[in-house]
C-alpha cells in the first residue's frame, strides 16, 4: 500500500504503529488504571450490595464479570476515539493514504489488551469477593473464553467507536448501537465462564460450545470490521 | 421552503392513491371479519383475534428490515450511489420500527392472555426485541450530523452490520432457551390447522398491512427527498444571500 508520498507502507507496520500509539497514550494518561479499573471494581461491589446473598453471587459471578467488562468497554472506546478526534488524528490517518483496515486492527488490538488487563483484575475480584473456585481445566476454558470474547468485543467496539467518533451525543449513541450487537458475547461468555467456575453445578465441558460461538462472532466482526471501518470514518 | 415545495412533485401520485384506497378497503374487511365474522379459537377464545394484527405486523416488520438491507446493499454496490436507495432504506426502516413496536405490544398482550405473562425469554421474542433496538440505533445513525452522502454511507454500513448481527443474536438466544408457539401457517408439512374464514382473514390482514407498508414507504421516501432538496436549496440561498450582503457592503 502506497501513501500520498508514493512510499510503500507495510500493513503490519501501520498496525504496530497505531497499537503502540494507543498504548503509549494509555501509559502516559493512565485512564484505564486510574479511572476504568476502579469503576469496574466499584460495579462488582455494587452488584454484591444489590444481590446481598453469597450463594446467588457465586452463581451469577460469570455474568457480573462480563457486565462490568461491557460497561467499561464503553468508557475505554469513547476515551480512545475522543483523543483521536480532538487532535484530528483520524483525519490525518485518513489523508495519509494508509490502509484503514490496518488502523482498525491496530486500535482493536490495543483495546483488546486493555480489556484483558481489566478482565484479569475482575476475575481475581470475583474469586476474592464472590468466592468462586477455579480448577485447572476451568482455567484453560476461562483463558480461551477471555481471549475469544475480548477479540469480539474489541472488533465491535472499535468499529462502532469509529462510527460515532466526533458525533454529537456519542456518549448515548454508542451504548445504543453496541449493546444489541454484543448480546451474543454476553450470553456466550457468561455461560462459558460459569462452566469454568462450575457455577450451579455446570461442567467444564459444557463451556466449549459457547467458546465456539465466541470464535465465530470474533471472526465475523473481525472480517466485517476491517471492511467497514474505512467507509465508516471516511468523510 | 414553499418555493422548494412548488418546484418538486407532491408526495401523492395516482398509483399511491390507488394503493391507499385499496388498503383502506382491505383493512376495513379485516376489522369486520376479524372482530365480528370469524369464530373464537377452541383453546384461546376471543384472544385469538389479536392474531389478525400481530402476525401481519410481524411479517411487515421483518419484510421492512429485509427491504432496508437490500436497499442499503444496492446503494453500496451501485456505481452511481443513487440517493433513492438510501431514502428507500431509511423510509423502510422507519416504517419497520413502527410495525415492530406494534408486534411487540400485541405480542405482549396476547402472551398475557395465553401464557399468563407479558414477556417470556423465548428466542423469537428476544430476537425481535433486539431487532427493534438495533433499528432504533440505525435511525439514530441516520440523524448524525454530516452530508447526505455521509448519512447514506454510514447507514448503509450499519444496515449491513445488522444483517451480520441478527443471525448471531438469534442463534445465541436459541441456544439459551426456547418456548414460542410453533408456526401455524408456514409449517414445514404444509398442514394448516385453521378455520377457512380465519385463514382468509389472516391472509387479508397480511395483504392489507403490506399495502399500508408500500403506501407509507412511498410517501416517506418522497418527504425525505423534499427535506434533502430543501436543505440543499436552503444552503445555496444562504450562500447567495451572504454574497449579496458582501457586495452591498
Amino acid at each position: 500500500m502506497k501513501n500520498i508520498s508514493g512510499i510503500k507502507v507495510a500493513k503490519g507496520k501501520v498496525v504496530s504503529a497505531v497499537l503502540l500509539k494507543d498504548l503509549r497514550i494509555e501509559l502516559r494518561s493512565r485512564v484505564v488504571t486510574n479511572q476504568v479499573l476502579p469503576f469496574a471494581g466499584l460495579v462488582m461491589v455494587m452488584f454484591a450490595f444489590a444481590l446481598d446473598n453469597d450463594d446467588v453471587l457465586e452463581r451469577v459471578a460469570g455474568g457480573l464479570i462480563w457486565l462490568a467488562t461491557l460497561f467499561s468497554l464503553f468508557m475505554i472506546v469513547q476515551r480512545s476515539f475522543a483523543i483521536d478526534t480532538a487532535d484530528g488524528a483520524l483525519d490525518s490517518l485518513r489523508v495519509a493514504g494508509i490502509d484503514l483496515s490496518a488502523v482498525f486492527f491496530g486500535k482493536a488490538i490495543a483495546l483488546a489488551l486493555k480489556l484483558i488487563a481489566l478482565e484479569i483484575v475482575l476475575i481475581c475480584g470475583a474469586v476474592l469477593l464472590y468466592r468462586v473456585e477455579l480448577s485447572a481445566n476451568g482455567l484453560v476454558l476461562l483463558v480461551t473464553c477471555v481471549l475469544c470474547a475480548t477479540s469480539g468485543l474489541a472488533f465491535v467496539g472499535t468499529l462502532y467507536g469509529g462510527l460515532t467518533a466526533g458525533a454529537k451525543g456519542r456518549e448515548t449513541l454508542l451504548p445504543l448501537l453496541l449493546l444489541p450487537v454484543v448480546a451474543p458475547v454476553l450470553i456466550a461468555a457468561t455461560r462459558a465462564t460459569e462452566a469454568a467456575f462450575g457455577s450451579g453445578g455446570a461442567q467444564t465441558s459444557e463451556g466449549w460450545a459457547w467458546v465456539g460461538l465466541l470464535t465465530v462472532f470474533a471472526a465475523v466482526f473481525g472480517v466485517g470490521g476491517s471492511l467497514a471501518f474505512g467507509p465508516l470514518i471516511d468523510e | 421552503m414553499s418555493q422548494v415545495l412548488q418546484r418538486t412533485s407532491p408526495t401523492g401520485t395516482r398509483a399511491t392513491r390507488v394503493i391507499g384506497a385499496t388498503s383502506i378497503l382491505v383493512m376495513a374487511w379485516v376489522v369486520i371479519s376479524g372482530l365480528l365474522l370469524t369464530p373464537q379459537d377452541v383453546v384461546q377464545g376471543e384472544s385469538v383475534r389479536i392474531m389478525y394484527v400481530h402476525v401481519p405486523s410481524a411479517w411487515i416488520a421483518y419484510l421492512a428490515f429485509i427491504f432496508t438491507a437490500v436497499a442499503s446493499a444496492s446503494w453500496l454496490i451501485s456505481k452511481k450511489h443513487s440517493m433513492g436507495f438510501d431514502r428507500f432504506a431509511g423510509a423502510s426502516a422507519e416504517v419497520g420500527v413502527m410495525f415492530m413496536a406494534i408486534t411487540l405490544v400485541t405480542g405482549s398482550l396476547w402472551g398475557r392472555l395465553t401464557w399468563g405473562e407479558f414477556w417470556q425469554w423465548d428466542p423469537r421474542l428476544t430476537t425481535t426485541a433486539f431487532l427493534f433496538v438495533t433499528y432504533i440505533g440505525y435511525l439514530a445513525v441516520r440523524r448524525l450530523e454530516g452530508s447526505i452522502e455521509q448519512r447514506a454511507r454510514r447507514s448503509a454500513v450499519v444496515a449491513m452490520l445488522a444483517v451480520l448481527e441478527i443471525p448471531l443474536v438469534h442463534f445465541s438466544v436459541v441456544l439459551w432457551r426456547s418456548l414460542h408457539q410453533g408456526a401455524t401457517v408456514l409449517n414445514p408439512n404444509g398442514d394448516v390447522k385453521m378455520d377457512d374464514l380465519m385463514l382468509f382473514t389472516l391472509f387479508s390482514g397480511v395483504v392489507g398491512f403490506t399495502l399500508v407498508f408500500i403506501w407509507l414507504v412511498l410517501h416517506r421516501q418522497r418527504t425525505m427527498l423534499l427535506v434533502d432538496v430543501a436543505n440543499n436549496q436552503g444552503l445555496d440561498a444562504a450562500i447567495v444571500a451572504r454574497r449579496a450582503e458582501r457586495s452591498a457592503n
